[in-house]
This record gives structure tokens, C-alpha cells and sequence, in this order.
């Protein structure tokens, strides 16, 4: 036997979990809200994508449930500074959504119950960056984090992921939304710490 | 006959430091959307967001949003129509 033991050594130490620059990592589930929250019966939601040429494309929630599922596990960040891991939700994929949908914007901002918007990319909400999402957990989603349906694209700080999510409106010209307006960065990537305009 | 120019903006330092220097809690806000006057230590604010939500007491819109970033801050005040705010009594010069 050597001299020098290896002793006892614990549980394996595991690398900490890449974050974006700036961020920390939360257990809980933060709940963040720019007003009051708007309380939607599901006979009467509607979700819209509406064209830059004024086409519109509805959904009724049943219809949304007929839709393909998917069950994204996802990181998400908020530009608050948090950051929570392996977060699993069930909702409809954007690419689902945009089948069929005739357009030549570029841009899209996503509106809300309660008047909230925010605008991102059309690019950012294909090819399986985006999702409709309702159900968190494994349980509907809560009102207080977006129920009965939420944006959610993960790739972007968590203010583009509209709660209460209404509809998309389609535009030619970049639209900034709530936030967007008021100092936030346009596109907001957390890897490249885009928070505030100008970042 | 001469014409009426504008002025430089850096005329404004002094107006707007006298005005920001104020409580602006203390100020008289219209609300935009429904045309509600009141205190602005009146509105309903969301602070639990990445920014400060002022919403109008009667009708929820937003009145008020201040963005603080480490380095700068944003006021959007697009929702209030106007501020009266209380200053000192002018005495004639």
C-alpha cells in the first residue's frame, strides 16, 4: 500500500452545468408578470396566426389538442439572471402551426391575453425551436406561468416566451414588442448576453 | 422680419433637471386609455418583471415602464398623457 491513501472520496464530483454568461441556476420555478393574470375559459380560447396580408389561421383548443404533441425538455433563462434546467413541457411545435401558412415575412410578434407582446424572428420559430406549450410537468399549465397556453422559445431569454399567448402576427418590418420598447434588447440570445439594447 | 428658430436640445438640461429632480410619486398622472387623473403613487405596479409595470388603478393599462439596466435606465411613459407635477410657487422677478 502506497503511502499517500486516495481516501475517501464522496460522491463523484459533476461539472457544473454550462449557463449563459450572468446567469444562476434556480430550482424552483420563478414567477415573473407584467400585470394582472388574464384567466381565459378554454371554450373561448383561440389561438391566431395572422399574415402580413391579413390572412388569419385559427385554432379553437380542441383544435390545438388534435394537433400533433410534442414534449420538448428544454433549458430556459430568464434576463432577470436565472436559470432553470431541464424544464419539460407538452405543447405544439410552430413548425406544426406555420404548415400551410402562406408568407414573406421575416418577422412575427406574438400577442397575448392581457395586451403583452413581444417580437422575434419568423426563423426563430421553425425548425423545432418553438412550441404552443400547455402542459408543464406533467400538469397544466398554471395561470400564474402562462396557462392555459404559453410561447416557448427556449434559444431566447424568457420574455419572448409569451405567456397567455394569443396569437402571431406576421410582419415585414420588425415590430418591437412590451419590453422591446422599453430598453430590452430586440433579439435577446443569453449566450451572448443580449439583456438591453445596444448589448 | 426675423424667424422663429429652435433651440439647441442642451437648453432643456435645466428645465428637465429641474422636473426629474422631483418625487415623481408625488406627481398627477392622465391616464392615456381611459383618461383617469390621479396620483401616480396611485398606480398598481408589477415589480416582479424585468422591468417596473405601472398600471392605471381604473382601467389596468399600462401607464408606466422603467427599465434599469446596471449603466442606463428607460422611462416609457407612452400610457400617461400627461404629468402635473407640484413646483415651487414662481415669483415674479
Amino acid at each position: 500500500m502506497g503511502i499517500v491513501s486516495p481516501g475517501f472520496q464522496g460522491r463523484p464530483r459533476t461539472a457544473e452545468p454550462a449557463l449563459p454568461p450572468g446567469q444562476y441556476l434556480t430550482e424552483d420555478f420563478p414567477v415573473l408578470s407584467a400585470g394582472p393574470t388574464p384567466r381565459v375559459p378554454l371554450d373561448t380560447w383561440e389561438f391566431v396566426i395572422a399574415t402580413e396580408t391579413g390572412t388569419e389561421f385559427r385554432w379553437t383548443w380542441d383544435e390545438l389538442m388534435a394537433l400533433p404533441q410534442e414534449t420538448p425538455t428544454v433549458d430556459i433563462h430568464c434576463v432577470t439572471h436565472w436559470s432553470k434546467l431541464g424544464t419539460s413541457w407538452r405543447g405544439v411545435s410552430l413548425d406544426t402551426l406555420l404548415e400551410g401558412v402562406d408568407t414573406a415575412a421575416d418577422y412575427a410578434q406574438a400577442h397575448s391575453y392581457g395586451g403583452y407582446t413581444t417580437n422575434l424572428p419568423l426563423d426563430d420559430l421553425r425548425d423545432g425551436q418553438a412550441w404552443v406549450v400547455h402542459t408543464y410537468d406533467g400538469e397544466p399549465l398554471p395561470g400564474e406561468h402562462g396557462g392555459p397556453a404559453r410561447l416557448l422559445v427556449p434559444h431566447l431569454y424568457f420574455w419572448k416566451s409569451a405567456k397567455w399567448v394569443r396569437g402571431v402576427r406576421l410582419t415585414v418590418e420588425d415590430e418591437p414588442g412590451f419590453w422591446e420598447t422599453a430598453g430590452y434588447h430586440d433579439y435577446g440570445d443569453p449566450w451572448r448576453e443580449q439583456r438591453y439594447q445596444g448589448d | 422680419m426675423t424667424e422663429l428658430s429652435y433651440l439647441d436640445g442642451n437648453m432643456l438640461d435645466g428645465p428637465l433637471r429641474e422636473l426629474f429632480a422631483v418625487d415623481l410619486s408625488t406627481a398627477t398622472g392622465r391616464c392615456d386609455h381611459c383618461g383617469t387623473v390621479g396620483p401616480m403613487a396611485g398606480l398598481q405596479v408589477y415589480a416582479h418583471a424585468p422591468g417596473l409595470v405601472g398600471r392605471c388603478p381604473t382601467c389596468v393599462e399600462v401607464m408606466l415602464r422603467l427599465v434599469r439596466a446596471p449603466d442606463r435606465a428607460w422611462l416609457d411613459l407612452r400610457g400617461t398623457t400627461f404629468l402635473q407635477v407640484p413646483m415651487p410657487v414662481q415669483t415674479p422677478r
